[in-house]
């Protein structure tokens, strides 16, 4: 029963969008691979590939992130290129083949100082380990306390010998638990290459649908061209035109580009199996480029109405403004940007994370019943929900993309408006 | 256990910005040039056409209906026209064929006056040759008479019946 009732905790907290917890509980089940029960007591921690009773918030968060390896069935990967940069010792190209990945991304070898854990890449604090290949017989994962903070640190354990990982850098400054470590990694990951194809699809697309238009002159439109004319249409005359004003075509190429990058991106993450499944527009890095470029175009079209407005009201007292009124302005700015990147990022990840609790219950119920009774039980509950969910996610891929276009242009709306008094 | 650090969707990731700006950026100018521009063109020129073809087809309909009333106005303007020149021609053929009569009974007239003048010349002529032998026959009975008087009166008158019968004998 602790099992349901971390299920529903773990689907309360992704449902207000948040990550889940679940109380981890180690009980030592023991591994179907027998050969790596011999690290379940090594002294850093737990063994990531010994089978550890399942948890539906680890599972969700490992399945939203970003990962170097491709995984597309079985022990069957897409080798993506790894392009990976230590400070101290320089770049790295490579692909996942080189670490050798086997079960769920862990890679059996180490490259240059990197290795491959969780389909991510690490970097091996040892130095003496930082040139050529060195065999990895396991991961570990272990908690510990690091300046009164809680952190999970993973370990290869390589000739016997725990040797500590870093992870790569983010930018957040510590705050999310990330921060600049040993090395940089610019690799195509998973979400670099759903980018890719996305976009590559799209503009073969949208290639189709312009030479159609071009070629078919004077005609009506059919086919693929009539399909996608009325997003076009949609966007110009719904969103563009009403927001923007008589400048709008100056705007339309890029609302149009969000607008489809965004769609194309969770639909493409809708899909379960390869070449979808990743959460593209539920990564905080891509929503930040986004929202950035919206704040760029918008700053520097703002006309001089426009500061005015936000920087020294007119009509309003001095003090009032100097006081109440700027800040706030100013402080809105910057947050307009913000919600922008963060809705997109927030509904997204939400949307994934609930669908994968869904699908654990299968998981969830087959491991309490310790049967395939269980597992039934599981997916009678499961497949109904999951539908629904995805049902609302495909709402939520076109609403998402359209909210995000549609603020974007009412951003640049107020920054060209003309004075009409 | 979970930890923050494990929910790497919220770390802002130097690779993933990389990318995501060059894709998006390459993405924005590809689809800007090649595939928006075209289409957003296509688009608006069609709504222009659309809009010419029905304002076009206003104007045709109006200007049909016009013309149509036009056709109207000019048959009937036709057909009294038609009714005009046909009693124009039967006035004319009426009066051509009067005049006809007329003329020929003219000259009908006009022949049998100079029939009945001829034939009264003629007549005067053998009156006044008539009047003229006559006269002149008598002037020589009388010469004759005259003559033989003064002899016997039966040979006179004997004589005188001679030249009588000499006139019958002419």
């Amino acid at each position: 029963m602790t099992a349901i009732r971390k299920f529903w905790i773990s689907l309360v907290f992704s449902g207000l969008s948040v990550f889940a917890f679940a109380q981890a509980e180690h009980d030592e089940h023991h591994s179907a691979e027998a050969g790596h029960a011999a690290e379940m007591h090594s002294p850093c921690g737990h063994s990531v590939s010994a089978e550890q009773e399942f948890n539906a918030g680890d599972n969700a968060v490992h399945h939203i992130a970003d990962a170097n390896a491709l995984h597309i069935v079985g022990d069957l990967y897409l080798h993506l290129p790894c392009i990976l940069y230590a400070p101290e010792y320089g770049w790295t190209i490579t692909t996942t083949a080189a670490f050798h990945p086997h079960h769920h991304g862990n890679g059996t070898k180490s490259k240059d100082g990197y290795v491959l854990v969780h389909g991510s890449v690490m970097r091996l604090q040892n130095s003496a380990l930082a040139q050529g290949e060195f065999e990895i017989s396991d991961y570990t994962h272990q908690d510990i306390e690091e300046n009164g903070k809680t952190k999970t640190v993973y370990n290869a354990i390589i000739a016997g010998n725990c040797e500590r990982l870093d992870a790569k850098t983010t930018f957040d400054g510590g705050v999310m638990g990330g921060g600049i470590t040993s090395f940089y990694d610019y690799s195509i990951t998973r979400n670099v290459f759903t980018m890719l194809l996305t976009v590559l699809i799209l503009f073969l697309l949208f290639r189709s649908a312009a030479g159609a238009a071009v070629r078919r002159q004077g005609q009506a439109p059919k086919g693929l061209q009539n399909f996608l004319e009325p997003f076009v249409t949609f966007i110009r005359d719904e969103v563009a035109k009403p927001n923007i004003g008589h400048k709008y075509e100056k705007y339309l190429p890029y609302l149009l580009s969000a607008f489809f990058f965004i769609l194309g991106l969770n639909l493409i993450g809708q899909v379960p199996f390869f070449p979808g499944s990743a959460n593209v527009t539920g990564n905080i890095s891509v929503t930040i480029v986004l929202a950035l470029l919206t704040f760029l175009i918008s700053t520097f079209s703002a006309n001089k109405h426009f500061w005015e407005h936000t920087l020294w009201m007119p009509g309003v007292p001095a003090a009032l403004k100097i006081l109440i009124l700027t800040p706030i302005e100013v402080l809105g700015l910057f947050l307009k940007p913000f919600t922008l990147l963060l809705r997109l990022f927030a509904n997204i990840t939400a949307g994934h994370i609930v669908i994968l609790s869904f699908v654990s219950l299968i998981f969830i119920f087959g491991k309490a019943g310790e049967s395939v009774g269980g597992s039934v039980a599981g997916a009678a509950a499961s497949i109904p929900l999951t539908l629904f969910m995805m049902t609302l996610e495909l709402l939520v891929a076109f609403l998402q993309a359209f909210i995000f276009t549609m603020l974007s242009a009412v951003y640049i709306g107020t920054a060209v408006e003309e004075p009409h008094h | 256990m979970l930890f923050l650090g494990d929910f790497s969707v919220i770390k802002p990731d130097p690779g993933l910005l990389f990318w995501t700006t060059v894709i998006f950026l390459i993405f924005w100018f590809l689809m800007s040039r090649f595939a928006f521009k075209p289409i957003a063109e296509s688009l608006k020129k069609r709504e222009v056409d659309i809009q010419d073809a029905l304002d076009q087809a206003k104007k045709a309909r109006e200007e049909m209906s016009h013309l149509q009333a036009e056709n109207e106005k000019l048959l009937a303007q036709a057909r009294e026209e038609r009714a005009q020149i046909l009693k124009e021609a039967k006035e004319a053929k009426d009066e051509i064929i009067a005049e006809a009569k007329e003329r020929a009974n003219a000259e009908y007239k006009r022949k049998v006056e100079s029939a009945i003048q001829d034939i009264e010349n003629q007549k005067m002529a053998a009156l006044v040759d008539l009047k003229n032998t006559s006269g002149r026959l008598a002037v020589e009975i009388a010469e004759k008479i005259l003559q033989k008087e003064l002899g016997n009166k039966s040979e006179q008158e004997a004589y005188a019946k001679s030249l009588a019968d000499q006139i019958k004998m002419n």
